[in-house]
């Protein structure tokens, strides 16, 4: 019965969504109730669509005692909302700040650094700082030593002199490959024991998701979100650029700075939680652009929420229980991310 | 076109005592190569003929075939990424940067999957017909781009790379053959011994192919109207670059697996110092190859002693900050 149910209201969104993008002129007489403009009718229909699958995702093909069910979902489900959530959130916000709709922190090779960093404790300060020390602690300081770095990284990349956003987006990219060699190499320098523990603490992906740290995981982002959301109203001004934004009395360099340090905090959320996801960010974005139709940030960082939302938990919904595909969700993300990375780069050059 | 040839600042003195130093050094370190290694072989005991049977047979089975395939290996994918850079007529493509490393995988990966009895020469013809199509869908798409940024180049082809890499991982992923295809992305010469590296000659084989044509590349690399001009068929030469490129990757990467960056920063740091006249290049890329790929591996031998890292991550390591060096090097991309 559940199933049913839910299938059903599954197709409503799907075609709203196109009924409401097609024409806004039939939307006036179609129905008597109050207008709606079309970001407000996205944000709606993307909300039912995320609901649905967060419906689907707890009860599909569910057997046995419900409370254990519903328990042990629920925790998977909160680590997947987690990291759509701040995936979705530090893309939007980091394109915003480098007035550009291509880098993503991930692209930047941001999560390959909190790999590194993590190798980096093993490597230099031995297993033992690993297994000792309580994993919450732990996720903290890596969470500053990662706030630390990146920050010096993106203060050297983008406040210094003006570079060309493809060198930007290239050097970032080389970049990631290095921190992936160096911690590839540090990782081979380890002896097998030590290895082993570092590749439990670093195993994580969509289907086998780290619990241990979703309370603090949990804390970080309310904090984070709460600094944000006091920020919501210079996002708009800064994504006009750095001159209009200082012209219109925004504490630039602070301001940027501050966000900056928030999306570092994310995207080690998320990474910690399911390891890297290159292309992920750059998908939920560049599509909660294009479905919203202009850049407010207060209808593109829902919808990219939402987006996140459908397809981490859609995503997997369906290739666990519909596909038994089971972790290959990252793949295809991947495979999607590459593609619309491609026809990015190269709309832009083309205009 | 922000040129990818350098006028060649040729001075005789200082430039032939450079690459001197470089033969030589690349002669010394093939030396260390064969007398690195967790079994103790000595050449005085070889040279008297006092060696015992087991040191003899160690030295002919693993260790002159292991540096043999790596100077091979280095000296033609050094070739084909300088190849590659001529024909694109971008600095910064090599197979790794240009999804041609990862179709001659997808490639390998099919044929493995569909025609498994077949030969390991047929397997590899295979592997380079999907490098060559990869390598050509790379071309296409870059023809749809009106204005050719030179950093547009190898960030499209590095994308291009990860989405076939994306469909290789799937297909492993269904297939149960995940460890072999990590294997083949990453280039190792452990596994090295008499009778499985044979293949790497077809490598030189290209690589001298390169050295003939190379006056043609060289034009090439001037542009098409400029090619046409000259009275060249310009298209024939990109189809002869391409095939090299394609077939010196296949061959990496069904004998060793996949070396990243090499034809990146090999060719562009002999440039550096000879300039970009193809006939004259070669043979210090090649050498210079040969040179990067032994240290590189010595080094992966040595620095866990007495086990061994891949020369994919050394190379990793060090490809990419040479390659940062060189993006970062001049300010003159900011525009």
């Amino acid at each position: 019965m559940q199933v049913d149910a839910g299938s059903d209201n599954g197709v409503v969104p799907a075609n709203g969504d196109s009924r409401f993008r097609g024409n806004d002129t039939e939307r006036e007489n179609s129905s008597g109730r109050k207008k709606l403009s079309r970001p407000a009718l996205v944000l709606i229909a993307l909300g039912v669509a995320a609901l649905v699958s967060i419906a689907l995702f707890m009860t599909l093909d569910a057997k046995g005692s419900w409370t254990f069910v519903l328990s042990f979902r629920g925790k998977k489900l909160l680590s997947l909302v987690l990291v759509a959530y701040s995936v979705a959130v530090s893309t939007v916000l980091f394109q915003t700040v480098t007035n550009n709709r291509i880098l993503t922190p991930s692209i930047m090779g941001f999560d390959a650094l909190y790999v590194l960093i993590k190798t980096g404790v093993v490597f230099f300060f031995g297993v033992s700082a690993l297994v000792s020390i309580d994993s919450q602690i732990q996720f903290v300081v890596e969470l500053f030593v990662m706030v630390g770095f990146s920050f010096l990284l993106f203060r050297w990349l983008f406040l210094g002199e003006e570079r060309s956003l493809h060198l930007l987006v290239l050097v970032g990219i080389v970049f990631g490959i290095l921190f992936r060699s160096l911690s590839q190499l540090m990782q081979r320098m380890l002896d097998p024991g030590a290895f082993n523990v570092l590749q439990d603490t670093l195993f994580a992906s969509f289907a086998t998701t780290d619990p241990t740290l979703l309370g603090i995981a949990t804390l970080i982002v309310a904090i984070t979100s709460f600094v944000g959301w006091r920020l919501m109203h210079t996002y708009d001004v800064l994504s006009l650029g750095r001159a209009q934004a200082i012209n219109l009395g925004v504490d630039y360099k602070r301001t940027v700075a501050i966000i900056l340090v928030l999306v570092a905090i994310l995207v080690s959320v998320s990474t910690a939680l399911v390891g890297p996801v290159t292309f992920f960010g750059l998908l939920v974005a560049t599509l909660a652009h294009s479905l919203i139709g202009n850049s407010k940030h207060r209808y593109v960082l829902p919808a990219a929420v939402l987006l996140g939302f459908i397809a981490l938990v859609g995503g997997q919904t369906l290739l666990e229980r519909v596909f038994a595909f089971d972790t290959a969700l990252s793949i295809i993300i991947e495979f999607l991310g590459g593609l619309v990375f491609i026809v990015l780069v190269l709309r832009r050059s083309a205009r | 076109m922000a040129g990818a040839i350098r006028p060649s600042s040729f001075r005789r003195g200082p430039t032939v005592r450079i690459l001197l130093f470089a033969f030589l050094a690349t002669l010394i370190l093939a030396f260390i190569s064969l007398f690195v290694g967790v079994s103790d072989v000595s050449l005085p005991a070889l040279l008297s003929g006092t060696a015992d049977a087991r040191a003899v047979e160690i030295f002919f089975i693993s260790r002159v075939p292991r540096t043999l395939a790596l100077m091979l290996a280095g000296a033609s994918m050094a070739i084909a990424g300088l190849v590659m850079q001529m024909v694109v007529r971008n600095r910064f493509v090599e197979p790794s940067t240009a999804g041609t490393s990862e179709s001659a995988a997808l490639g390998f990966l099919v044929v493995t999957l569909l025609a498994p009895e077949w030969p390991l020469m047929a397997k590899m013809a295979v592997s380079a017909l999907f490098a060559l199509g990869g390598t050509a869908l790379f071309l296409r798409i870059l023809r749809a781009v009106p204005l050719r940024d030179v950093l547009l180049v190898p960030l499209v082809g590095i994308m291009l790379g990860g989405v076939i890499g994306a469909v290789s991982a799937f297909i492993a992923y269904r297939t149960n053959l995940m460890a072999s295809l990590l294997a083949w992305n990453m280039g190792d010469f452990s596994g090295v011994l008499r009778g499985r590296y044979e293949l790497l000659w077809l490598g030189l084989a290209g690589g001298i192919l390169a050295y003939i044509a190379a006056d043609r590349f060289t034009v090439a690399g001037m542009g098409k109207d400029f090619t046409t001009n000259l009275g060249l068929n310009y298209k024939r030469v990109m189809v002869l670059g391409l095939v090299i490129v394609s077939v010196v990757s296949a061959v990496v990467l069904v004998s060793v697996g996949s070396i990243p960056f090499l034809g990146l920063i090999v060719p562009n740091l002999v440039s550096l110092v000879v300039g970009d006249n193809m006939r004259r290049t070669v043979p210090w890329v090649a050498v210079g190859g040969a040179g990067f790929v032994l240290a590189c591996d010595i080094v992966g031998r040595l620095i866990r002693f007495p086990y061994e890292i891949p020369i994919a991550v050394v190379m990793g390591v060090v490809g990419s900050a040479v390659f940062l060096y060189l993006l970062l090097r001049t300010p003159r991309h900011a525009s």
